[in-house]
């Protein structure tokens, strides 16, 4: 992939912005000796030189340039040359100094770096439950958190229509310390299959089924009737109580927490909505953008979520 | 040579004004013509698919680029927050370029992958949904309107002409591909994209 960062030029390229660039100080240079005038003593008449333009008897003077107005624009010469000389700027001259923008980059990066890895590292040793009691820990846990979690599960981590909340015990994918590193490095695809094809009234029956598993006011013989086809289609992932199942992601249907719930939904509305459509959940691997050590740190404040009022 | 000349001839004088201005260009823009970097795609770059296209001309006629640059800089503070600096030759098949200038919300040059699609659905229809304190516009009408694709092919036509490989195959494909498709879909398949083909995004 290097030769794909090679900012070199051919030598063509390279002597034609030398040329361009040293030419244009030169030629800038010259002009202002060219045309410039010392002399501003009278003659012997006691006439002194104009620039010969003339309106109505009113005449210029020739004066010269003001001494400190030729020394800055020498000045800008001598300054735009030793720049040309130090940094990049003449083609393939690399200037002395060396100077890249990424190399900046690199140092600022490795300075960082050098401060901040003891600490992660120190962290990192911590298992998640202690290091979820250490308060210090997780103020920096917590910013982090904020930066890169707080868009979808909110900023008191409780989540909204389609992003779980973190801070009950409600755990689609189990909230033991692994389970929430996997959560956090690999990410979680959830994946419930559209069932439009049981038809309106199965739909309907099955609905009626999950909310009584929850508890919640439903029509008897409906849920009943649902009963079957429940066992049938959805106990695989849903279990037959409705307890879900964490290596599956399957939510728990009996604990009347609703994910898919939207603000105004009804619950049976939105389990029709799940059955109709199907639902598809995906929390992106966080590994690849913060590191697994900062993983470590959000794993633990997530875990520390259970202790919080 | 007089001033007078000069002074008093307005079509020479802004000859020679062009002729000085041109050399800023011709020392700073013309080499990057022929330079490498500028012009080899880093390796893993393909050009957009047809629903990306489509993604990408939405993402222009609503403005986005107004108050979203895609232009990470090589500072720490930059690359910790969005990832890996943007490198030339990731803009080689972008015509015209979507850099932007202007951080209103944040850099999306990499923002591929960072979100779900379905987080994109519910902060593009109102973004105070999921970003209580944001001050993004909602786009409602994204997820009323479906795609024709009738200018799909043309367009990736146009493209190929400027140097963007696509094949036969993509752009006959192309209406099909598109057609039918809300125009928040290809919107969101855009972005989902960004700055996908650098690995090590940290």
């Amino acid at each position: 992939m290097n030769n794909l960062w090679d900012d070199s030029l051919s030598g063509f390229w390279s002597t034609w912005i030398i040329v361009i660039t040293l030419g244009s100080i030169g030629i800038a240079f010259w002009l202002l000796y060219a045309n410039r005038k010392t002399d501003k003593t009278p003659d012997a008449d006691g006439n002194v030189e104009t620039t010969g333009h003339a309106a109505d008897g009113i005449e210029e003077y020739d004066n010269p340039l003001p001494r400190w107005w030729f020394q800055l624009y020498v000045g800008t010469v001598v300054f735009s040359l030793g720049y040309l000389l130090l940094y990049p700027g003449l083609g393939n001259f690399a200037g002395l100094l060396g100077w890249t923008q990424e190399g900046q980059w690199e140092e600022e990066v490795a300075r960082a770096e050098e401060r901040f890895t003891p600490i992660f590292a120190q962290y990192q040793e911590i298992p998640i439950p202690e290091l979820a009691r250490d308060a210090e820990a997780m103020q920096v846990a917590e910013r982090i958190y904020l930066n890169n979690c707080a868009v979808c599960h909110g900023s008191n981590a409780q989540g909204g229509y389609g992003f779980p909340n973190l801070t009950n015990d409600d755990w689609l994918y189990g909230g033991e310390p692994e389970q929430i590193m996997q959560t956090l490095v690999r990410g979680r695809n959830g994946l419930m299959p559209s069932w439009q094809q049981l038809g309106e009234t199965n739909i309907e029956n099955v609905t009626q089924h999950v909310l009584a598993l929850s508890g919640l006011e439903h029509d008897e013989e409906r849920a009943e009737r649902g009963a079957a086809t429940y066992a049938s289609v959805c106990a695989a992932c849903h279990m037959p109580d409705g307890t879900g199942n964490q290596a599956l992601g399957a939510p728990n249907l009996t604990n009347d927490i609703w994910l898919y719930q939207a603000p105004g939904q009804s619950v049976a509305d939105s389990v029709r909505q799940s059955l109709r459509n199907g639902r598809n959940g995906h929390m992106p691997a966080q590994a690849a953008y913060i590191g697994e050590e900062r993983v470590h740190l959000v794993a633990a404040y997530v875990y520390s979520l259970r202790f919080r009022d | 040579m007089k001033h007078e000349i000069v002074e008093k001839n307005v079509g020479l004088l802004a000859v020679l004004i062009l002729v000085v201005i041109s050399f800023g260009g011709l020392a700073e823009v013309v080499p990057l013509f022929f330079q490498k970097q500028t012009t080899e795609p880093v390796e893993g770059l393909r050009p957009l698919t047809a629903l990306e296209l489509e993604g990408r001309d939405i993402y222009r006629r609503e403005g986005c680029v107004g108050c979203h640059s895609q232009m990470i800089r090589p500072f720490r503070a930059e690359t910790e927050r969005y990832g890996h600096y943007s490198v030339a030759g990731e803009s080689v098949y972008d015509h015209n370029f979507l850099w932007g200038s202007k951080r209103t919300g944040p850099d999306l040059a990499r923002v591929g992958g960072r979100y779900s699609d379905d987080w994109h659905r519910a902060h593009m229809y109102n973004p105070r949904d999921v970003v209580p304190e944001s001050i993004m516009p909602s786009y409602p009408w994204l997820f009323e309107r479906a795609l024709d694709g009738n200018d799909t092919p043309r367009k990736m036509q146009a493209l190929r002409t400027l140097g963007v490989p696509y094949t036969d195959e993509e752009i006959e494909n192309a209406t099909r591909e598109v057609r039918g498709q809300q125009e928040i879909t290809a919107l969101i398949a855009y972005l989902q994209q960004l700055g996908t083909v650098l690995e090590g995004t940290r």
